[in-house]
């Protein structure tokens, strides 16, 4: 068992407008990416961000080693209730899921 | 007929180097276009009508574009004006432009492209059935629109090249997409469709698509096939990862880009490494649509006093969640019971600095940290209430215990005084599209001579 974290080489989440989050895991070869691609389930990164599954959106892309995963933001850009602007520090969630 | 952009910088106020601006420069480009704003750093910007970097700043990165401008003897052109792209803010980077225009001794034809949106005319293009909303999307009605401090527009290619056709040799435009101010020239002069949306969006954060993303200049090349990309810097490169890459970032699909009149798919796209630097891109596809723009709109909630207050005492690190609890229920009846409010007539929030400030509930590290910044955040209907609020719970944040057994404990505060006025909170209230006949009928151009 490995962490994602471990096996990816960069995560990067960001802002896709005010009302979406985007993820993208970038691994460093086609074996890690291989690894990422089969041990990340969906439905446990949807429980992570307290989505319902089915609203997430994602895209394998084995020509740049990426898996991207898209979804509304938690909260809306800059509520109230908002922690981060620009939605950059949420991808570090995923770091510690286990990828087998 | 092919075209040559220029993009200086994924933003203007980012920077850029001076010897990759100067040689971009030297390769005779057909227009210079960068970016101006974007929604990225919150609604306080679209809220207020203001832009995010200085005045001063702005100037000095203008006037090296201006001068560059001259030089080359082509259209300059901002897109999203002053962060927000709202009419005040097109005014204010006009009146930069025609500062520098006699600072510069340059006479010039300013185009300015206003992409406001009157609450009336929104809300008849909703009663209208023209208003589509985006997933997801806010609540909205009708009368919404009015308590809406600014609504803007999105502006695609077509509002650009009018803005063009005017002969300007400056285009302030208001909000427009990130794409529309590189795509609209290669576009008019009959590029690939699917080429000029694809290239533009690998364009428009400047050298973010290339090995050195800090030096800012790009060259893009569209023409009938596709287009060719090429960093100003001469030791940077573009490979087919790094530019095919630049479809992942800030976009939920990495493979569809919607635009005013139609969309873009890439999944067909082919990026080939050309020499060193380059990379061509052909197979990018355009399909045409409805003619909508993207809507985007701010309304204040509120505004926020703070107060930051640290805790070191190991037991107060390690509960501080049932401690911000325990204070929180003390504070709300001390509120009704001192000022009257009740809970829904003010908030008041906790920020644990160190635990999980940053993820809230969805944190899942449980490390206890050495200390915690507690952040307090009072949001009220006025400033003053939202202080009066905070200075009520000042004595508190210093002395809460843990428990009713105690001696009095206290905590650290950085600053006297404790409380400070963060001013108004601002929220975006629309991700809708609007349907319209003709692209420039919720747009407004004008034309002035300067300098």
């Amino acid at each position: 068992m490995a962490r994602l974290g471990e096996v990816a080489d960069r995560l990067r989440a960001k802002n896709a407008g005010p009302f979406w989050l985007t993820i993208d895991i970038f691994c460093p070869d086609a074996a890690a990416y291989e690894r990422v691609a089969r041990g990340l389930s969906t439905a446990e990164v949807a429980r992570l961000y307290g989505q319902p599954t089915q609203v997430l959106k994602r895209f394998d892309i084995p020509a740049l080693n990426v898996v991207k995963i898209s979804m509304p933001r938690p909260t809306v850009q800059g509520s109230r209730e908002d922690r981060d602007m620009h939605a950059s520090q949420w991808a570090w969630l995923l770091a510690d899921l286990e990828i087998g | 007929m092919g075209a040559r952009v220029l993009i200086p910088t994924g933003a203007l106020g980012m920077g850029f180097d001076d010897a990759a601006l100067a040689r971009a420069l030297a390769m005779a480009p057909d227009i210079i276009a960068v970016d101006g704003g974007s929604t990225d750093s919150g609604p306080a910007y679209l809220g207020t009508g203001r832009s995010k970097y200085s005045r001063a700043a702005t100037k000095a990165e203008w006037r090296r574009l201006m001068k560059a401008r001259a030089e080359a003897g082509v259209p300059l052109v901002v897109g999203t004006a002053g962060t927000c792209g709202t009419d005040a803010t097109v005014d204010w980077m006009a009146e930069i432009t025609a500062e520098l225009a006699a600072e510069l001794g340059q006479k010039l034809t300013v185009a300015r492209l206003y992409s406001d949106q009157p609450a009336e005319r929104v809300a008849t293009a909703m009663a209208e059935g023209r208003i589509r909303p985006l997933d997801p999307a806010p609540e909205v009605a009708e009368g919404d629109f009015a308590r809406m401090t600014n609504i803007v527009a999105l502006a695609g290619a077509e509002q650009i090249a009018a803005a063009l056709a005017t002969g300007a040799d400056i285009v302030i435009a208001g909000r427009t997409t990130d794409t529309a101010t590189i795509a609209a020239l290669p576009l008019t002069r009959g590029v690939h469709p699917g080429g000029a949306w694809h290239g533009a969006k690998i364009g428009e954060c400047g050298s973010l698509c290339t090995s050195h993303a800090t030096s800012g200049v790009i060259v893009i090349d569209f023409d009938e096939t596709g287009f060719t990309v090429e960093p100003g810097l001469e030791a940077a490169r573009c490979t087919p990862r790094s530019v095919a890459a630049h479809m992942l970032y800030e976009n939920a699909d990495p493979f569809v880009l919607h635009e005013p009149g139609g969309h873009l798919d890439v999944r067909g796209a082919e990026y080939a490494q050309l020499d060193a630097r380059r990379v061509r891109v052909t197979g990018s596809e355009w399909l045409p649509g409805d003619y909508t723009v993207k809507l985007e709109g701010a309304r204040l909630v509120g505004y926020q006093s703070t107060i930051l207050v640290t805790l070191r005492e190991p037991r107060y690190v390690e509960n501080a969640e049932a401690w911000v609890e325990r204070l929180g229920g003390f504070l709300r009846r001390e509120i009704e019971r001192g000022m009257g409010l009740a809970e829904g007539d003010y908030a008041l929030d906790f920020r644990l600095i160190g635990k999980s400030a940053t993820l809230g509930a969805l944190e899942t590290s449980r490390v206890v940290p050495a200390e915690v910044g507690v952040l307090c955040i009072v949001t009220a209907e006025s400033q003053e209430r939202a202080g009066e609020i905070a200075k009520l719970a000042n004595p508190w944040l210093l002395h809460f215990p843990l428990t009713d057994e105690e001696p009095q404990a206290t905590f650290a505060f950085p600053f006297s005084p404790a409380d400070w006025a963060r001013g108004p909170l601002y929220e975006f209230t629309l991700n809708h599209v609007m349907r319209l006949d003709d692209p420039m009928a919720a747009f407004r151009l004008e034309v002035a001579t300067v300098g």
